[in-house]
């Protein structure tokens, strides 16, 4: 196994404050043994751990004010009520969100998009219209649309990448049309870690007056999102990318789009009046939540963005710029090793294949170091194929990773080829 | 580190870096894609089969090392085979593979020759279906489905 120097541009932990190591601490699924090795998590594009906030907060919840939200009259029903609704104001806080009414919980950032497909897209969308996405989207972000877009009749269009995996604004601007009548596009890709410029794409839409939906699982994890400033429409972001639980995540909108919105799903708590005749509907954001919603879960998420505002997300976007930087570096000395995805503004994603080694094998053998990374399509086949692979290891930060860590990742791919490729 | 070695025995490493049988054969009458969307991993097999014995056996396709050395030494084993061995063998790997104890020939490699070395990848529950996709394809293009099978 290869030792490797320590670089110049190796991140100082401690610089600026950041304790990473006291950081460390609140995350109690990190201090343990994989195949008898330290575990190294760098799948946090797949899923965050929590902080041990988060998971107090689930607990003081089920242990002390279990019950269910708005219909109860009694002591416990107030108190969680109180703090679900407490949680919806402490997201739209942390998003800059105008109203309450604005932040709608759903499951996570695909049912967030599901519900603007069939909703917003139903009502909106028809036959000969287009929608606009990008070529760097999770699945999440095409397939709704694509469903839609059968449907309706509609056709998909798709802003291409360049080889960095940059979206080529002068298609994008082309792509604008007449017939567009909603631009839907990630923030951070998660299979690149591409930044787009979502301003320019909100504001290039906005100019023809099309709406524009932003896939934000991948940058409420790493950076400040005000939905206010960015203008965009709607937002969508899951709160387990983001340190908080599985289960749970945000649909943004505007008040004026979601007024106007047919609900999505039927049901319990989204309704006023019911009668076989005719049902009226409840107010925002009610309208969209039918049946008894993922209380816990977003105590919890409020929390988790508690967490990440707490220790403030310009620094969280600083330790985790050097440690990309430094992880690019270490990566790109390892003989064999192409990055994917190389964009000038990227954020948390080292997704790389290995010559003479498939991604599955890297994967395993990593694993077996402690390493835990992602090796795979990322839910994002038209990337690979854009890229002519297959499948990319993706290794993928957070806020509690460490350059030892890096160097740990770096080490270990060295010894995927040593095996594999001999 | 000795588990890893369990999985990446030398004969599969082998197979991985020169694959035995990697090429499109062109007399086949028999051909099947197998496809594991958990990694990409997509293959072609081609199969000779004359008066109920494989002829002839080939493969093309892009994968890992577990799935590329299992359809390399599968093609090699089943070669000369008439297909209903072919098909036993098929479940004797499957049964070792999943640990099913319940099939007949119990789950060990014993007997099975070099296929015995992918006993190990039992230990790796997310590498199974790559050394099984292989076999998959083999009874699809055996059974003439003609349609792609996946691991899914």
């Amino acid at each position: 196994m290869s030792t490797i120097t320590r670089s110049s541009r190796m991140p100082n932990a401690g610089a600026g404050g950041w304790d990473v190591e006291r950081i460390r601490r609140d995350f109690p699924a990190l201090h343990q043994q994989v195949h008898g090795k330290p575990l190294v998590y760098l799948d946090n594009a797949a899923t965050s751990q929590k902080p041990q906030a988060v998971i107090d907060a689930l607990t003081a919840y089920y242990t002390r004010d279990n019950s269910n939200v708005h219909r109860g009259v009694h002591l416990l029903s107030e108190r969680a009520t109180e703090a679900y609704e407490g949680a919806r104001r402490r997201i739209q806080r942390h998003l800059n969100a105008a109203s309450h009414r604005e932040i709608v919980f759903v499951r996570q950032a695909t049912e967030a998009i599901n519900l603007v497909a069939a909703s917003f897209g139903r009502t909106v969308v028809g036959a000969g219209d287009e929608i606009v996405i990008s070529a760097i989207e999770h699945h999440a972000n095409i397939v709704p649309w694509q469903m839609l877009c059968a449907e309706k009749g509609a056709r998909l269009k798709v802003v291409p990448v360049d080889d960095r995996g940059e979206l080529i604004m002068d298609e994008y601007a082309r792509l604008l049309g007449p017939r567009t009548r909603l631009v839907a596009i990630t923030q951070v890709s998660n299979a690149l870690g591409t930044i787009t410029p979502i301003r320019r794409i909100i504001e290039l839409a906005h100019r023809e007056n099309i709406p524009v939906l932003v896939d934000g699982a991948q940058a409420v994890p790493h950076q400040a999102v005000d939905v206010r400033e960015l203008d965009c429409d709607f937002f969508a972001f899951s709160g387990h990318k983001a340190y908080g639980p599985t289960g749970i995540g945000v649909l943004y909108g505007k008040e004026a789009w979601l007024e106007r919105m047919p609900p999505y799903q039927g049901g319990g708590d989204m309704i006023k009046l019911v009668t076989f005749e005719k049902t009226i509907y409840n107010d925002l954001p009610y309208k969209f939540e039918a049946g008894t919603p993922h209380i816990a879960g977003a105590i919890g998420l409020a929390v988790g963005l508690d967490y990440l505002a707490g220790l403030g997300l310009d620094r969280v976007s600083a330790w985790e710029h050097e440690l990309l930087e430094y992880g690019t570096e270490l990566l790109q000395a390892v003989p064999g090793v192409r990055l994917i995805g190389t964009a000038r503004e990227k954020a948390g994603v080292l997704s790389f294949v290995l010559d003479g080694v498939h991604a599955h094998d890297v994967g395993t053998i990593l694993d077996h170091q402690g390493v835990a990374v992602r090796a795979g399509h990322h839910c994002a086949m038209p990337v690979m194929e854009r890229f002519g692979v297959a499948a990319t290891v993706r290794a993928s930060l957070g806020l509690y990773n460490t350059p030892g860590e890096l160097e740990a990742l770096a080490s270990a791919v060295r010894s995927a080829r040593e095996i594999i490729a001999g | 580190m000795t588990e890893l070695r369990d999985l990446y025995q030398q004969v599969i490493l082998d197979h991985n870096r020169k694959p035995r049988n990697f090429r499109v054969l062109e007399s086949a009458n028999r051909t099947a894609e197998g496809y594991n969307p958990l990694c990409g991993d997509q293959m072609k097999l081609y199969l000779d089969v004359e008066d109920g014995v494989i002829k002839d056996a080939a493969f093309q396709g892009k994968g890992c090392a577990i799935s590329k050395a299992s359809a390399s030494l599968m093609t090699a084993a089943v070669i000369g085979k008439p297909v209903d061995e072919a098909e036993a063998l098929f479940r004797r790997i499957h049964a070792m593979l999943t640990g099913d104890v319940t099939a007949k020939g119990a789950s060990s490699g014993d007997g099975l020759g070099k296929l015995a070395v992918f006993e190990g990848v039992r230990e790796f529950p997310s590498r199974i279906k790559c050394a099984t996709l292989p076999w998959h394809t083999l009874r699809a293009a055996l059974s003439g489905a003609g349609e792609a099978v996946t691991t899914e």
